[in-house]
């Protein structure tokens, strides 16, 4: 994959079919200590020693299929850059993915386009709650969608709201690029 | 129009609703697109996105969009289906400039695009 954007796409939607009501996404960078970390936290039906144990076996899934790659895919991007991918997971509460990468690493690929990635998500199931949060060097923006969505009185057929939605997000996260006026939102 | 703050998005949202974009109806087509590793990687974000702003861009209120996982068919992913009633057309191997072409043709004006028509159903 190109994007980290599209890795954390891809284990948010792990976190979806393992059925779970509440998501939290963040994605923290530290310059000083050459840190990217992104953790998924999901309350879904969280593994069992054995499908932890196997988790990162590219030829084991528990979608009845003969190989599952995104969980390995991305362990081996982070290994690859100067990081590691740690599971917690509990059968019956949910699961934590936390990937680190070195920053810096010049095999890192770029966040990419993480306001398509979360907007999809968001009108996609606008059932699940949404808790994102994104640091860089100290200072950050989060979001919760259902208080977002409560807030402009959003409830079923979401999608008509794709667009905007995507130009806010792209929109925060372009002033934590450049440092500015936030707004933040309390989960 | 620039996006800023909640508050521009709750204006875009009451116009929205003004147009009777949200206007509650059943949907007529169902649209899902395949997110598993593979759809993802191949571009299946970049589809979706691509089908949804289109159908904002064309007011459709009568479709829903929604995702789903891996079908086996890995390799002729970004793959989305549209179902309508009992019939169920799966187009393979997409771009979302074929997506968008998909919005108008199949969508708006019930022609399927047989070309990338890889299974039907009915």
């Amino acid at each position: 994959m190109k994007e980290l954007s599209l890795h954390i796409l891809d284990l948010v939607e792990n976190a979806l079919r393992a059925g779970a009501q509440r998501i939290v996404i963040s994605v923290c960078e530290d310059s000083k200590r050459d840190l990217l970390e992104i953790t998924v936290e999901d309350d879904g039906v969280g593994m069992d020693e054995e499908t932890k144990k196997r988790a990162l076996d590219p030829f084991f899934s528990t979608k009845g299929k003969r190989v599952g790659i995104g969980l390995p895919l991305i362990a081996q991007l982070a290994t690859q850059c100067g990081g590691k991918l740690e599971i917690i997971s509990e059968k019956g509460k949910g699961t934590r993915v936390q990937v680190t990468f070195q920053k810096s690493h010049i095999d890192l690929p770029p966040l990419g386009d993480l306001s398509e990635t979360l907007s999809v998500l968001l009108v996609s199931h606008p059932e699940v709650e949404f808790v994102f949060s994104h640091e860089v060097d100290g200072s950050g923006w989060s979001f919760n969608s259902r208080e977002l969505f409560e807030k402009l009185g959003i409830e079923e057929n979401s999608s008509a709201f794709f667009v905007p939605l995507r130009d806010w997000i792209a929109y925060q996260e372009s002033l934590l690029r450049e440092g500015g006026k936030r707004e933040n939102y309390k989960h | 129009m620039k996006i800023t703050s909640i508050e521009d998005l709750r204006k875009i949202k009451e116009e929205a609703q003004k147009r009777a974009f949200l206007r509650e109806g059943k949907a007529e087509y169902k649209v899902t697109v395949h997110m598993g590793t593979c759809g993802i990687a191949a571009g299946a974000r970049q589809v979706m996105a691509a089908i949804l702003d289109e159908i904002a861009k064309r007011g459709l209120t009568n479709v829903l969009v929604t995702q789903a996982g891996c079908i086996g068919l890995c390799d002729r992913e970004p793959l989305v289906s549209v179902e309508k009633g009992t019939e169920r057309v799966i187009y393979g191997d997409l771009t979302p400039e074929k997506a968008r072409q998909i919005v108008a043709s199949h969508l708006v004006n019930g022609h399927i695009v047989g070309e990338w028509v890889i299974h039907t159903e009915r």
